[in-house]
């Protein structure tokens, strides 16, 4: 997987949004690529730039701020193509699913209209194929009874089904990539188990990449092959998930994996990363996790460290890593 | 077992029950109802008035309300009910042509500049400003006086400063309902620009509009009359309530039902929007 070229390539992919005046850099310096049928996770806390990131690729952000750097599309630079071209990409190559199921849909279309809206977009099927193709993708999505709901409207469905019948639209022109920008955090916890492991079969059975967005350190190292940490709008720790998650090396990932809940006793207090993330509109000179670092050096303060290899695929962005044994045993 | 059953053919019921709620309020049907023959008396006031309204008899002038004339006769005899029914048509007119479009030229151009924003959208907003500080009679009696008297000046007139207000309430609910990711949705599906303002935002965004609308015309109405009146819309002889209302003024103390008669039929309609436009509120909210 890891030999095959990569069907995305973002390299330096900056996002800065303008309010009042001032600039935010939300996304700084973001690279990472992602394989056909790759599984890509993309952690942090709310607020590192995960989803900016996410919207930055399919060209969201370019309305709302400054997008630079360069997103790779099967060798073409989709950062900088207009948006008439874009159109083509979107939805039919590289599809994309939100966090909030309850929004995502439009409320005045049926599940039906809205399912073969985007069929009618990007494929040559005529009408009753598009309708087909409507019950099908239902169908595969788990929704019982397909048929007789396609005319039905979203608020007659749960959230769960919700997020069925947004990942029925999304795939249904067969895209190569999915970018799933926490699809799972609006549901309860039966349920996102259920929408994962369909997103991933799905992924599977079409040999789609997926980026998958989220907070949750379970999901993955339950789903995903590779992973990238994001703090403060930049990654801070990049590798394959066995090694990133077994044996973290960025003192933010340490203290991340040590936050999970792993056997800790009843009425224990649990582990969280002391202090909160800087503001992106006081971002420090150094690093942007010093203040909040038990490794923190003079260094850390005056300059930023800069996201280097450490070993083949895994990269760190810290001048002082955790050892390797000592973060093991974290 | 028998909750989730009972919860399931509660999901599964028909979902018209909003409109019947509609209809179930009196208000709504009652607004209904005087918007329908207002309609009716517009399009067909021959069906309806008892003589010619334009039909001058000097035998007898400013009668009082009796059964031959229920609304009494004014000063040059012509029959006031037959008169208050035939300026159904102009005022009714009055009412769709002064709004409707203002109600599609404010509808896109909110939606367009609510959905791009920018530079167009701040224009927007120092021009919204600059024609909301000044009184709506007075901009239009602006307009009109440099247009010239009339029904079709009046029109223009009203629609050059109305459709502001359908604008900037539509680009606050296109902004408000941007929002919600099925917007975004639509981006990275592959829509047009086009198909994400017009299919997916408008149709979310245009209720307080529509319910807005009702209002205006009867504001329109109003408006439209007060032109009358004032000798800048409809002209004598042509029948309508603003001019009516005129033409009773002089006689206010001897022959009251002439200015009385006519302003009714202003209240009564302007009651009618009033109430299908609440009613419609609740009609068209959009489903959870």
């Amino acid at each position: 997987m890891i030999d095959q070229k990569p069907i995305l390539e973002v390299s330096n992919l900056c996002t800065t949004f303008r309010r009042g005046g001032v600039d935010l850099p939300a996304v700084r310096d973001v690279s990472f690529s992602v394989g056909q049928g790759e599984v890509l996770g993309l952690v942090g806390e709310s607020g590192s730039g995960k989803s900016v990131t996410l919207r930055s690729i399919l060209g969201l952000s370019r309305r709302y701020g400054d997008v630079t750097g360069e997103v790779r599309w099967l060798g073409q630079d989709i950062a900088s193509m207009p948006e008439r071209k874009l159109r083509h990409i979107r939805g039919r190559e590289i599809a994309m699913i939100f966090q909030e199921p309850m929004t995502s849909l439009n409320p005045l279309l049926t599940v039906g209209m809205q399912l073969t809206e985007t069929l009618k977009a990007h494929t040559d099927l005529n009408r009753a194929a598009r309708r087909d193709r409507a019950i099908e993708m239902l169908d595969h999505v788990g929704i019982p009874s397909a048929a007789s709901r396609l005319g039905e409207f979203p608020h007659q469905f749960s959230g769960g089904m919700r997020q069925r019948v947004m990942i029925a639209i999304a795939l249904a022109a067969s895209p190569k990539l999915l970018l799933a920008d926490e699809p799972t955090t609006a549901l309860d916890v039966t349920i996102q188990a259920q929408i994962l492991d369909l997103i991933l079969s799905l992924a599977d059975e079409m040999q789609m990449g997926v980026i998958l967005v989220t907070h949750d350190l379970g999901v993955v190292a339950q789903t995903c092959e590779n992973v990238a940490v994001m703090y403060a709008g930049r990654v801070v720790e990049q590798g394959a998930v066995r090694q990133v998650l077994g044996a973290p090396r960025h003192p933010y990932t340490v203290g991340l994996m040590r936050s999970v809940p792993q056997n800790v006793p009843p009425r224990t207090q649990l582990y969280s990363v002391p202090g909160t993330p800087p503001s992106l509109e006081a971002l420090p000179v150094g690093c942007a996790f010093a203040s909040r670092c038990q490794n923190r050096t003079e260094r850390c303060l005056t300059a930023r460290p800069t996201l280097d290899a450490i070993t083949d695929d895994r990269r760190v962005a810290c001048f002082n890593p955790v050892a390797a044994e000592k973060a093991g045993a974290a | 077992m028998s909750d989730i059953s009972l919860s399931e053919s509660e999901a599964t019921k028909p979902q018209k029950t909003r409109l019947q709620i509609a209809l179930r309020k009196p208000g709504f049907l009652i607004g209904v109802a005087i918007i329908g023959f207002s309609s009716l008396l517009a399009i067909a006031p021959g069906l309806f008035a008892p003589y010619d309204p334009n039909f001058i008899d000097y035998n007898a002038v400013r009668q009082p309300p009796s059964w031959a004339h229920p609304f009494g006769t004014d000063m040059l005899g012509r029959d006031s009910l037959s008169r208050v029914i035939s300026a159904y048509t102009v005022n009714m007119q009055m009412a769709l042509l002064a709004t409707i479009f203002a109600l599609i030229i404010g509808v896109t151009v909110g939606a367009l500049v609510g959905y791009y924003r920018g530079v167009a959208d701040m224009i927007f907003g120092r021009f919204v400003d600059a024609i909301i500080t000044f009184p709506f009679l007075v901009l239009v009696i602006a307009v009109v006086a440099v247009l010239g008297p009339g029904l079709i000046n009046m029109y223009i007139a009203i629609t050059m400063v109305g459709w502001v207000y359908y604008a900037r309430l539509m680009r606050a609910e296109v902004i408000a309902q941007m929002g919600n990711d099925y917007s975004a949705a639509g981006v990275v599906m592959g829509y047009s620009d086009r198909r994400i303002i017009f299919r997916h935002l408008l149709p979310n965004a245009i209720t307080p509009v529509i319910v807005y609308w009702m209002t205006d015309m009867a504001l329109a109405i109003l408006l439209g009359s007060s032109l009358g009146y004032l000798g800048l819309g409809a002209q004598p002889p042509q029948a309508e309530w603003g001019v009516l209302i005129a033409e009773g003024r002089n006689f206010i103390t001897t022959a009251w039902w002439l200015s009385l008669m006519p302003g009714v039929a202003i209240v009564l309609t302007g009651l009618g929007f009033s109430l299908m436009g609440d009613g419609l509120a609740d009609l068209l909210r959009p489903r959870g």
